[in-house]
């Protein structure tokens, strides 16, 4: 079977400073891998690289989806693909109002793959569907993109998005900052629901406690630039009780 | 927003040179001898079978031109303009006397219908129905120097509107045209409203009578075709007692290695109670991607709100043009009256835009605003200039401004150039001023979402500007939305 994602000794370097010294990682259809690490390990590189945010350069190693290289893809033609980042800071698009954003992405990803495009009522139905099982209301469909909005309503807005473009995989880059308690577990929930057998999902976090509402299959232990320790869902328990100090000097 | 698919597909068919209006009418035309002169004067009168007065009138502006010199104060460089090197004076020559639309040269009409312009009535007096929010336009056509087609006429002069070349106007009309000509613009007004003043050749004419609500939009096309040649056109505007009327006007002009000059003076006037809503799309040609080539865009707009109670409301996408130099502005004479100001202004290539408002508060009560946005891209300058000032008298008055500029690229520059005067101490004005860039962080944000770089940007933009274009007719809004996409196609890298 061929992996989903699959990163290979992957090195990245930002302004001449190597960030990433030979990362891999495998991801299967189904699985859920959460990446956690202390600030500055490299998490939201990776996150980055994959999606293919200009600023990084690459300077070994490859990132395979369903075999194809990735890195020779353009940022819009990874979305096509089926990558899909959730951001941990969303922007805000003053002026562009969300469903209008929502039904022009997700035409131009269809238009991509060559797929027919959907007309306004059918991406109607399919966003109002969609908003109404995250409890996002109608109205906040009709604001500027993001403006505005709380944190919980911008990362539910994210999770809207994956719910909308259905991707193959997603990246959930600090879902979990700037939340409380409960919007959390609103935004879990919905992440929990787009769970599926062809479906992977890579969580980055720093903190076990979102781990307790999307819990993983693998956890992966990022420090300065490595994968230094993977395992199942019971590192992440570890992790909370010792903390990353151990890992520090091992990377 | 489904436009922005589009709008990119449609990019992508266009060379190099975006610019979609680029062609040329292949036509023979009848023109004045080149150059100025009290003799051209005299030409452009005598062709347009101007009665005595007119043509006093265009002489007297034309000795008060000579002695004027050109405005150096605007933000915008360009080689001397040689007047004795262009031709003021042009006109599809007509193969037989025109009695109807079908009698026109087909030539224009075709060129007007690759402009997407419609000059042709028929579905509309067969009864076809048409598509909802679709409303009726009626077009005047000026082809050059002249006015060579008006719809519906008939359907106007039921409802009591006048709405027909001014050349005609000035025939038919003459009480009118004497009255107001003139009037919101002087003609010592400055240089290129004297020049105006003294040979325009056509532009429309509107009369919307007491207590009528103007039953369709107008507008006019104004098309700049042959070589060397000055476009100075002429609108009158007059909404009187109570009535409404609105009014587009759109200009393209076809691909040439020289700069051409347009010169036009608009002038609008509102009485108790009326309402004037005034909006452009500008696509004059912008010269070429070497800052070759474009139209000199040097002109003259202002409504004056003479009536207790009336608005004039002025809303400009000025995308074309390799120099813009225009100032739409309200006189607010009348008690309660109201001046509006929407401007988009885009710079592109090495396009110079110095364009803004003036706000002139002179009545009790009077407010106004002016929201402008200005987004410079590639190498070019983009200045809003504008002036608000309260007259002693002008109790009360009132005023919102907001300037945005956006930034694309690192090689072009926004200004803004804010006058404020108040002699009477209760007026209240209001200036808010951002400079702001596109974000590479948002950029990525759309392209993550599947968005290419230049669908993002034009989103962004759309979003940026998005107040402004809901001012603007429906029909419009659709247009000038794929127009700023357009212009600003190559804007990044």
């Amino acid at each position: 079977m061929t992996a989903l994602l699959e990163v290979k000794d992957l090195k990245v370097r930002v302004e001449e400073r190597e960030i990433l010294h030979g990362l891999s990682l495998t991801v299967n259809p189904g699985e859920v891998h959460a990446i956690m690490g202390p600030n500055g390990s490299g998490k939201s590189t990776l996150s980055h690289v994959i999606a293919g945010k200009p600023g990084y350069e690459v300077t070994g190693g490859e990132i395979l989806f369903r075999g194809e290289d990735l890195l020779e893809m353009s940022p819009d033609e990874r979305a096509a693909k089926g990558v899909f980042l959730a951001f941990q800071y969303p922007v805000e698009i003053p002026g562009v109002a969300t469903m209008n954003f929502l039904h022009v992405a997700l035409n131009a990803q269809r238009k991509a793959r060559g797929e027919s495009q959907l007309t306004t009522p059918e991406f109607l139905k399919k966003a109002y569907a969609a908003a109404a099982s995250l409890n996002i209301p109608r109205d906040m469909l009709k604001r500027g993109v993001n403006v505005g909005f709380s944190g919980g309503e911008k990362k539910r807005n994210e999770i809207l998005q994956m719910a909308l473009f259905e991707p193959a995989v997603c990246i959930l880059d600090e879902m979990d900052s700037g939340l409380d308690i409960d919007a959390l577990r609103v935004a879990a929930d919905g992440v929990n629901a787009l769970r599926s057998q062809g479906r992977a999902m890579v969580v980055i976090t720093h903190y076990q406690r979102l781990l307790n509402y999307i819990v993983p299959d693998f956890v992966h232990v990022m420090s300065k630039g490595r994968v230094v320790k993977s395992g199942g869902k019971e590192l992440a328990l570890e992790l909370e009780a010792s903390g990353y100090a151990q890992f520090e000097d091992a990377a | 927003m489904a436009a922005v698919q589009e709008t990119v597909d449609r990019v992508r068919q266009i060379d190099v040179d975006q610019y979609r209006y680029g062609f040329e009418t292949l036509i023979e035309s009848d023109k004045a001898p080149k150059g100025l002169s009290e003799d051209t004067v005299r030409f452009i009168s005598a062709k347009k079978n101007e009665p005595a007065w007119m043509l006093e009138w265009r002489l007297e502006a034309y000795r008060r031109w000579l002695t004027m010199t050109e405005p150096q104060w605007a933000r915008v460089n360009y080689p001397k303009i040689d007047y004795q090197d262009l031709y003021y004076y042009s006109a599809p020559k007509p193969k037989k006397t025109i009695g109807s639309l079908d009698e026109i040269d087909p030539d224009i009409l075709k060129t007007y219908e690759k402009l997407g312009i419609p000059l042709r009535e028929v579905e509309v007096l067969e009864g076809v129905v048409r598509p909802e929010g679709q409303r009726k336009i009626a077009v005047d056509a000026v082809f050059d120097s002249v006015s060579v087609a008006t719809t519906f006429q008939k359907e106007l002069k039921q409802a009591g509107v006048i709405f027909m070349p001014i050349s005609e106007a000035i025939r038919e009309h003459p009480e009118l045209v004497k009255k107001y000509l003139g009037t919101v613009v002087p003609t010592s007004d400055n240089y290129f409203a004297t020049l105006n003043s003294a040979v325009f050749s056509d532009g429309s004419f509107v009369y919307v009578p007491p207590g009528v609500r103007c039953p369709m939009e107008l507008s006019t096309y104004f098309r700049i075709n042959e070589r060397n040649t000055g476009q100075f056109e002429r609108t009158l505007i007059i909404a009187d007692k109570g009535s409404y009327v609105s009014y587009l006007e759109g200009c393209t002009a076809p691909q040439r290695d020289e700069n051409q000059l347009h010169a036009a003076v608009v002038e609008l006037v509102t009485h108790d109670d009326a309402e004037i809503k005034y909006s452009t799309v500008q696509n004059w040609y912008p010269g070429n991607s070497e800052g070759k080539g474009g139209i000199y865009n040097f002109v003259t707009k202002r409504g004056d709100c003479r009536g207790n109670n009336s608005k004039i409301s002025w809303t400009q996408v000025e995308t074309g043009s390799a120099i813009t130099w225009k100032y739409p502005s309200c006189i607010l004479r009348g008690d309660n009256s109201r001046g509006e100001f929407y401007s988009i202004a885009i710079s592109n290539g090495h396009q110079q835009v110095d364009s803004g408002t003036k706000m002139i508060h002179l009545g009790k009560n009077t407010t106004s605003r002016i929201i402008s946005k200005g987004i410079a891209a590639g190498v070019s300058q983009n200045t809003y200039r504008g002036l608000v000032t309260a007259h002693r008298k002008a109790t009360g008055a009132r005023n919102f401004t907001a300037c945005d500029s956006l930034l694309i690229g690192d090689k072009c520059g926004a200004h803004t150039v804010p006058y404020v005067e108040a002699k009477n101490s209760s007026a209240l004005f209001e200036h808010e001023a951002t400079t702001s860039k596109i974000s590479e962080d948002v950029l990525f944000y759309c392209v993550q979402r599947g968005l290419s770089q230049e669908e993002a940007v034009g989103l962004v933009v759309n979003g940026f500007v998005k107040d402004v274009l809901q001012q603007l007719p429906m029909e419009f809004a659709v247009e000038a939305q794929k127009l700023i996409s357009i212009s600003l196609e190559g804007s990044v890298g």
